[in-house]
C-alpha cells in the first residue's frame, strides 16, 4: 500500500473539527467491528442461546467446552479441509492464468478494452446470478454433460462427492480472475523494461524472461493474490450454499462460514458458531502469514 | 464483502508496452498472444450469452439446441416477475445500494478529507485501524452483528439493518484519504486564514477537485451491497424486504416448482440482477481498470 507522509496535512489544520469529522467513522469501526468481535469472543465461551431482547436467559460460562465441541466435529474438520482444497486449485489457477493472460494484453494489440472488459464482467457480477448459469451449464442435464456424451461424470458435477468442492474453486476462479489480471496487469508497469531489453541482447528467448523477469517482478502482486484467495477461502458461504445445495454430498462442500450459519442460525448453536468464528480467525492469520513467509523468502 | 475490493486513488501510469522485436518470430508471438486471448474471452463471455439465451427460450433445456439464439419469448421475464416481484425486489436493492452509497460518500469524505488534511488526536490510531479493519473477513463477524442487529436492536426486516454493516466502506475512506493527500495544503491554508470553516472549505475547494475520486468511491461500493446475499439473507425474513439477490436465490431454493420453465425464469431473474452492475461497468470502464487497482501492488 501507498503511504505517503511526504505531503502530509497543515499543521495548524483544527484539531477538534477533525476529530468530529473522523468520529462517524470511528463510531462504525466499533459498531461493526469492534463490539462484534468481543461479543464473538464472550458468546465463544458461554452458553448462549438467541432470544428476544429482554427475555431473561442465562448464559452460563463454560470456559472451553465449545472450542471442544469444535475440535471434535468431524464436518468441522471437513471444512477446514475444504478450504485447503480450495486454495489448492485456486491459488496456482488464478497466479498461472491471471499472469499470462496479464502478459498478454500487456503489448500493443487490437481489441485490447474489450478483451480487459471480458475477463473483468464475472468480477462485478453477482455471485448468485452467475450462480443460476452454472447450476444450468453443469447440471445433470447441463450443456458440459450433453457436450461430454458418455464422459460425463456420475454423479453429475455438482452433486458428485469428488467434483463438488472442485467445482466451486473453478467458478470462484472463474469470477475472480478478472481482478488479479488487471492486478498484475499494474503490477506489470513496475517491473524494469531494461531488464528485458538486456536479457534479449543475452539471447534469453521469451519464455525465458518470463519466467526469470516477469515471474519475480510481479511477487508482490503475488503475494496479493495469496492473501486474498485465503481471505476468500475464509468467507465462502453463497457458493457451497447455492450451487452445491447447502454444502454438497456428505458435506463434501460446506464451508466454515456455511456452518456457522448452519449450526448458529438454522440449529440454534451460536455459541458453538462463535467458536468455530475464533477458529477460522485464527486459521486465516495464521495461513496468511505462512503463505506471506512463502512467497517473500528468497528475495 | 465476499469480493476482494481495491484500493488507492493514484493513478496508474500510462500502459508501457513490452518491446517486441521486429523479426519473424514476433508476429508468431502475436497471432499466439491474440489466440490465448480470444480463447480467454469466450471462457469468459459464454456463460453470460448463455444466460440471455436461456432467458429468452420457452423452453429453456440444457441441451446444445438451448445454445442457439431463436424461438425468443419474453414469456420468462413474466415469469419471474410473478414469482419474487421483480419490483418491488429491485427497489430494496435501490434502496440499500443508495444508502451504503450515500453513507460512504458523506461520512468517508469527512473521514478522509479529516486523515489526510487535519491534524487531531488519535488520528494515527485511525489510520492503523482503516488498514487493519480491510484485512477482517466480513463473514467471520456475521453471527454476533446477527445477533446484536437483528436481536437486540430489532432491526431484522428494514433497510438500516441491510445497511448498517456496510454504512462506511473502508476501502473509500482510503481512496478518499489518498486523494486529499494529493491536493497542497496551502490551498486549505488560504481559505482558513480568509476565516472559512472547514465544513465551507471542504464542500467548495476540495469536494470539487475530488470528482473522480468520488466516481471512483461509488464504482468500488456499488458492486457490494448491489451484488450483496449472505448478510440481507440473514436480515430479511419477509420477502416484501428482500433484495434481488436474496429473493432470486429464494426462488432458486424452493419456489421453482411454481412456473411452467423454472431454468428460463431463474436465467430471467439473473439477467436482471447482473445488468446493472454490467452496465455501469462497461460505461464506466475506465474509472474501473485504471484508477484503482495498483497501489496494491507496490507494496
Amino acid at each position: 500500500m501507498t503511504l505517503s507522509h511526504t505531503n502530509g496535512p497543515g499543521r495548524r489544520g483544527t484539531s477538534r473539527i477533525g476529530a468530529l469529522f473522523a468520529a462517524p467513522y470511528v463510531l462504525f469501526v466499533l459498531a461493526v467491528f469492534a463490539v462484534p468481535l468481543g461479543y464473538t469472543v464472550w458468546i465463544s465461551f458461554h452458553r448462549f442461546y438467541f432470544t428476544a431482547p429482554g427475555a431473561g436467559v442465562d448464559s452460563p460460562w463454560v470456559g472451553l467446552s465449545n472450542y471442544r465441541d469444535v475440535f471434535t466435529d468431524p464436518v468441522v474438520g471437513r471444512a477446514f479441509l475444504n478450504i485447503l482444497i480450495f486454495l489448492v486449485i485456486n491459488v496456482p489457477l488464478t497466479v498461472g492464468l491471471s499472469l499470462v493472460l496479464a502478459a498478454a494484453l500487456n503489448a500493443k494489440l487490437p481489441f485490447r478494452s474489450f478483451f480487459r472488459a471480458a475477463y473483468y464482467v464475472p468480477y462485478v457480477t453477482a455471485s448468485v446470478a452467475l450462480v443460476a448459469v452454472w447450476a444450468f451449464l453443469f447440471g445433470s442435464d447441463g450443456l458440459v454433460n450433453h457436450a461430454l456424451g458418455g464422459l460425463a461424470p456420475d454423479p453429475s458435477w455438482l452433486v458428485n462427492t469428488h467434483l463438488a468442492m472442485p467445482m466451486i474453486a473453478f467458478f470462484v476462479t472463474w469470477k475472480q480472475l478478472g481482478f488479479f489480471v488487471m492486478l498484475y496487469l499494474a503490477a506489470l508497469q513496475n517491473v524494469s523494461r531494461e531488464l528485458y531489453e538486456a536479457a534479449a541482447v543475452d539471447g534469453a528467448g521469451s519464455v525465458r524472461r518470463f519466467f526469470s523477469i516477469t515471474v519475480p517482478g510481479v511477487r508482490p502482486a503475488t503475494t496479493l493474490v495469496l492473501i486474498y484467495a485465503i481471505i476468500t477461502g475464509a468467507n465462502l458461504f453463497s457458493e457451497p450454499y447455492l450451487l452445491t445445495g447447502g454444502g454438497g454430498p456428505d458435506h463434501a462442500s460446506v464451508s466454515p462460514v456455511l456452518l456457522m450459519y448452519q449450526k448458529g442460525i438454522e440449529q440454534g448453536h451460536p455459541d458453538f458458531a462463535a467458536a468455530l468464528g475464533i477458529v477460522l480467525m485464527v486459521f486465516v492469520l495464521a495461513v496468511s502469514l505462512l503463505a506471506r513467509k512463502i512467497s517473500e523468502r528468497g528475495d | 464483502m465476499s469480493t476482494p475490493t481495491t484500493e488507492s486513488a493514484t493513478p496508474a501510469p500510462a500502459t508501457r508496452e513490452t518491446p517486441s522485436p521486429t523479426t519473424g518470430r514476433a508476429r508468431t508471438g502475436r497471432i499466439l498472444q491474440l489466440t490465448v486471448l480470444s480463447l480467454g474471452a469466450v471462457a469468459f463471455l459464454f456463460p453470460f450469452y448463455y444466460m440471455v439465451v436461456g432467458s429468452l427460450k420457452k423452453t429453456t433445456t440444457g441441451d446444445v439446441s438451448g445454445a442457439l439464439p431463436g424461438g425468443f419469448t419474453t414469456a420468462n421475464y413474466r415469469a419471474i416477475n410473478g414469482a419474487i416481484s421483480l419490483g418491488r425486489s429491485l427497489l430494496n436493492s435501490g434502496i440499500v445500494t443508495g444508502g451504503v452509497l450515500l453513507c460512504t460518500l458523506v461520512f468517508g469524505v469527512l473521514a478522509g478529507y479529516a486523515l489526510a488534511q487535519l491534524t487531531f488526536r488519535g488520528r494515527g490510531t485511525v489510520f492503523a485501524t482503516l488498514l487493519l479493519v480491510q484485512t477482517i473477513p466480513f463473514q467471520l463477524l456475521m453471527l454476533p452483528l446477527y445477533a446484536l442487529v437483528v436481536r437486540n436492536y430489532g432491526l431484522g426486516d428494514s433497510y438500516l439493518g441491510m445497511i448498517l454493516p456496510f454504512a462506511i466502506n473502508s476501502t473509500a475512506v482510503f481512496l478518499f484519504r489518498q486523494f486529499f493527500l494529493q491536493l497542497p495544503a496551502s490551498l486549505f491554508e488560504a481559505a482558513r486564514i480568509d476565516g472559512a470553516s472547514e465544513l465551507r472549505i471542504l464542500w467548495t475547494i476540495a469536494l470539487p477537485m475530488a470528482r473522480p475520486a468520488l466516481l471512483t468511491g461509488v464504482l468500488l461500493t456499488f458492486i457490494g451491497p448491489w451484488n450483496e446475499f449472505l448478510w440481507p439473507f440473514l436480515v430479511t425474513k419477509n420477502t416484501d424486504m428482500q433484495p434481488l439477490a436474496v429473493s432470486l436465490a429464494g426462488f432458486l431454493s424452493n419456489l421453482q416448482g411454481t412456473v411452467a420453465n423454472p431454468t428460463g425464469a431463474l436465467l430471467a431473474g439473473a439477467c436482471v440482477l447482473a445488468l446493472p452492475a454490467v452496465a455501469l461497468f462497461l460505461v464506466f470502464q475506465r474509472h474501473f481498470t485504471h484508477t484503482n487497482i495498483d497501489s496494491g501492488v507496490k507494496g
